[in-house]
């Protein structure tokens, strides 16, 4: 949901293509006040999504009018001279929606003045008949003209042809002679590093409730991929006042931009981006992603006990550790672990000689443990390892708690139990911790918060599971011999 | 030796009972938290067990605050043996036992001197909670020594043997003896070493005996053959552990008790999550039992006594594993 809503992206590094389309008019000032006018693409435009557009034109002001398909950029000056250039630029994104019959606006078919001559509406008239006889829907008399129009041994279409009109006019006037709804529209071929472009005329024909775009010279329907329709509005391209010469024309470059990082930004206004965690300020957020992750090493410790059947030191000690060991780095972070835990153990044999009550013993341990870790960090630092200094990230009060229980389990079930349950919990802790820095976890669960709702699933059903441990059936390995 | 892994497959024909379907079916459905306490405290248990007339070795005194455990001397004056116990221990940590005093000194069960303030500093760290769960403030029991029973001689090392009986919906299910060893440290614990030895419902008498899982059949320490071992007086046994049931109201429990020579038996402690290494003891697994009791329509009339005349008929050791699948 979140996905299709939003456009954030399920896989880590996923990039997306982003479309940096630059249009510049150019015209000579014969008197002011000036003003030029400029079609802009819909902001969906099929195949597209426009998510900025800036203008720079210096000393002129700038406003965007109209909506959808009648988007217009406007400069305005009070009084100018000699040549002038004005810029817009639009970034936009290749999207899969076709946006074709979402934005239209729907136009009455528009009565076109007839200035032919007698020849050629002779001949207008004939190449229409030829059309219609061949042709059973509005599509396919389009194809048709477009056909007849296009053979050179036809001499009608030559007449026609010769006139002023371009292409797409023509074919236009056909249209609207035949009852069609049809309009101009301007596209842009959108090339990587491309520069000097001009719009490619096109025509769009209204049939079953949509337009369709038809290529003029070439009879294909559908806009192409790489076509972007920046003008659609049947109105003219560019209106300069104040100005002769005038000219439009477009370059483009193409640029990917990570995907997650562009979700952010075109889709700003979806629910799903209102409930992730992004809007929050970028501090909390880091600590989030954390956070978030927690589950994901939660699991991990239900799934050691209650399946594998390891023993850790206290229940989800690993998953703190773990967490420590994404802010250290896990060599580092299980190098400098072990250190503070044996340091600690040393110590605590020197306490339990003091005959201290429990309370007290664990204060001062959490004393000696900061002692420690800051004797360890300068001393770091003084060698010239910085790494000492990562050792602050473990919380101390877990490390101060581990140490006195590990201190006990050594008196009572001698060392062997406290390696195999130290060793445990170091296990799962770096298993936590691979799962856990692993970017695609990362990026799920930031991203996607509502997946850890998997998570609690699988936790709640490993809860029920009533199978063996796999510890099990080493521990019940007797059982073979009976 | 053999693999040193079994099948899952052949874990199910012996009905072998897991440590996850142990909490979920057993340990979270019939035992109810709220009479948690009665069990994982020994002092209640004791004064429960007291109320119902249950024996249990007799209560000393009891340290409560800091500030008793300097004028401890004087009541341990009169006292030439004791067991010394934190009231919320698990798995026997924590326990001191006095055999008798040399001079100023007393002597342990291992035969080491130690002095009072040996004895005063246990009993600090068992108040600060060293030994209890979660490290919450305890208390610490002084009790009357077991004089444990003739028939164990040459069967343990230090420690006092003792007779753990699974009672389900107050049926005994299923028994073992625990010894003591040296690779123990004269403690009952089967994962430290202790020896274990699955006993037969019926009759009391050894059936199989098993030290760190692997079967065995002489004592490690001693040599003693504990095919031999047959406990006598097996029936107010099972009665005892069986009583522990109505005395509780806990469905799964574990009951430890200890043959006194002078007092019979005794109920040591309860235990409502009791370990599941008892199966590898018996060479069966507890579950086709479990489930007989449970699918049986239980008459809650029956007594004690009837209880155990159920269990001893049915359960009696005779049968061979495929049966009890069937049972099932």
């Amino acid at each position: 949901m979140r996905h299709l809503s939003a456009g954030t992206p399920f896989l880590p590094g996923q990039e997306k293509s982003v479309w940096l389309v630059e249009a510049r008019v150019d015209f000579d000032v014969t008197e002011g006040p000036v003003s030029a006018s400029l079609g802009l693409p819909d902001a969906h435009p099929p195949g597209f999504e426009l998510f900025e557009e800036q203008a720079a034109s210096p000393g002129y002001g700038f406003t965007v009018l109209g909506k959808g398909d009648n988007r217009r950029a406007e400069w305005t000056k009070r009084e100018a001279e000699g040549q002038q250039s004005l810029y817009y630029s639009a970034q936009l994104v290749e999207s899969d929606s076709d946006g074709a019959s979402a934005s239209i606006v729907v136009f009455p078919p528009k009565e076109y003045n007839n200035y032919w001559e007698d020849a050629q509406e002779l001949a207008a008239q004939e190449v229409l008949g030829l059309a219609r006889e061949k042709s059973s829907s509005p599509l396919s008399l389009t194809r048709e003209l477009i056909k007849l129009l296009n053979s050179p041994s036809s001499q009608n279409a030559g007449l026609l042809r010769s006139d002023t009109l371009g292409q797409a006019e023509l074919l236009i006037h056909f249209l609207h002679r035949a009852d069609i709804p049809a309009r101009y529209v301007m596209g842009l071929y959108l090339e990587d590093a491309r520069r000097r472009q001009l719009l490619t005329p096109m025509v769009e024909i209204y049939t079953k409730q949509e337009w369709l775009l038809v290529n003029p010279k070439t009879g294909d329907v559908g806009v192409p991929p790489n076509l972007l329709l920046w003008h659609r509005g049947g109105v003219s391209v560019l209106d300069v006042s104040g100005g002769k010469n005038s000219r439009v024309h477009f370059s483009m470059i193409r640029q990917t931009v990570p995907a997650a990082q562009l979700a952010q930004v075109t889709k700003s206004d979806s629910v799903f981006s209102r409930l992730g965690v992004q809007r929050l300020p970028i501090e909390e957020q880091s600590m989030f992603k954390l956070l978030l992750l927690l589950p994901l090493g939660a699991a991990v410790v239900v799934f050691m006990r209650v399946i594998i059947g390891l023993k850790t030191s206290g229940t989800f000690m690993p998953v703190l550790i773990a967490l420590a060991f994404l802010q250290t780095s896990l060599v580092e972070g299980l190098i400098s672990f072990v250190l503070v835990v044996a340091a600690g153990l040393a110590l605590r044999g020197y306490l339990s000689r003091l005959n201290l009550l429990l309370v007290s013993r664990i204060a001062a341990l959490i004393v000696l443990v900061i002692f420690m870790i800051s004797a360890f960090s300068i001393i770091g630092y003084q060698l010239g390892y910085s790494a000492g200094m990562t050792i602050t990230f473990f919380p101390m009060i877990i490390i101060a708690w581990t140490i006195e229980r590990m201190s006990i389990l050594w008196e009572e079930d001698g060392p062997s139990e406290v390696m195999s349950q130290g060793g445990g919990s170091l296990l799962v802790a770096v298993i936590a911790y691979l799962l856990m820095q692993m970017p695609l976890f990362v990026h799920l669960t930031f991203n996607f918060p509502e997946l850890n709702l998997v998570l609690l699933a699988s936790i709640l059903a490993m809860g029920q599971y009533t199978g063996y441990k796999l510890s099990e059936l080493w521990r019940f390995r007797a059982m073979d011999d009976f | 030796m053999s693999k040193p892994w079994v099948s899952i497959r052949r874990l199910r024909e012996f009905g072998m009972l897991g440590m996850n379907c142990r909490n979920v079916d057993f340990i979270n459905r019939y035992n109810q938290r709220k009479y948690f306490p009665l069990v994982d405290n020994k002092l209640k248990t004791k004064l429960l067990a007291q109320e119902h007339a249950v024996p249990t070795p007799g209560l000393k005194f009891v340290v409560r605050e800091q500030h008793e455990i300097r004028k401890i001397e004087r009541q341990l004056a009169d006292l030439d043996s004791f067991a010394l116990k934190p009231a919320k221990g698990s798995g026997g940590k924590g326990i001191l036992v006095v055999t008798g005093r040399q001079g100023d000194h007393f002597v342990r069960s291992s035969g080491a001197l130690i002095e009072i303030t040996d004895i005063r500093r246990h009993m600090s760290n068992i108040l600060a909670g060293l030994y209890s769960l979660a490290g919450s403030a305890d208390v610490a029991i002084v009790e009357d020594l077991i004089a444990f029973d003739d028939c164990f001689t040459g069967y343990s090392y230090e420690g006092v043997p003792d007779i753990r009986i699974i009672v389900f919906r107050g049926y005994p299910v299923m028994a073992m003896l625990r010894l003591a060893t040296a690779a123990s440290d004269g403690k009952a614990n089967l994962h430290q070493g202790a020896v274990g030895v699955g006993l037969a419902l019926d009759s009391g008498r050894c059936l199989k005996a098993v030290q760190f899982g692997r079967p065995i059949k002489l004592h490690p320490d001693t040599g003693r053959p504990l095919s031999d071992i047959r406990i006598s007086g097996w029936r107010e046994i099972l009665l005892l552990a069986s009583q522990c049931y109505d005395m509780t109201s806990l469905g799964y429990i574990g009951t430890d008790i200890v043959l006194d020579k002078f007092a019979g038996p005794q109920l040591l402690e309860l235990n409502a999550r009791p370990g599941l290494a008892i199966q590898i003891t018996n060479g069966r697994g507890l579950l086709p039992r479990l489930r007989h009791i449970e699918h049986m329509a239980v008459n809650r009339r029956f007594r004690a006594e009837q209880r155990v005349e159920y269990s001893m008929r049915q359960f009696a050791q005779d049968q061979s594993p495929a049966q009890n699948v069937d049972a099932r």
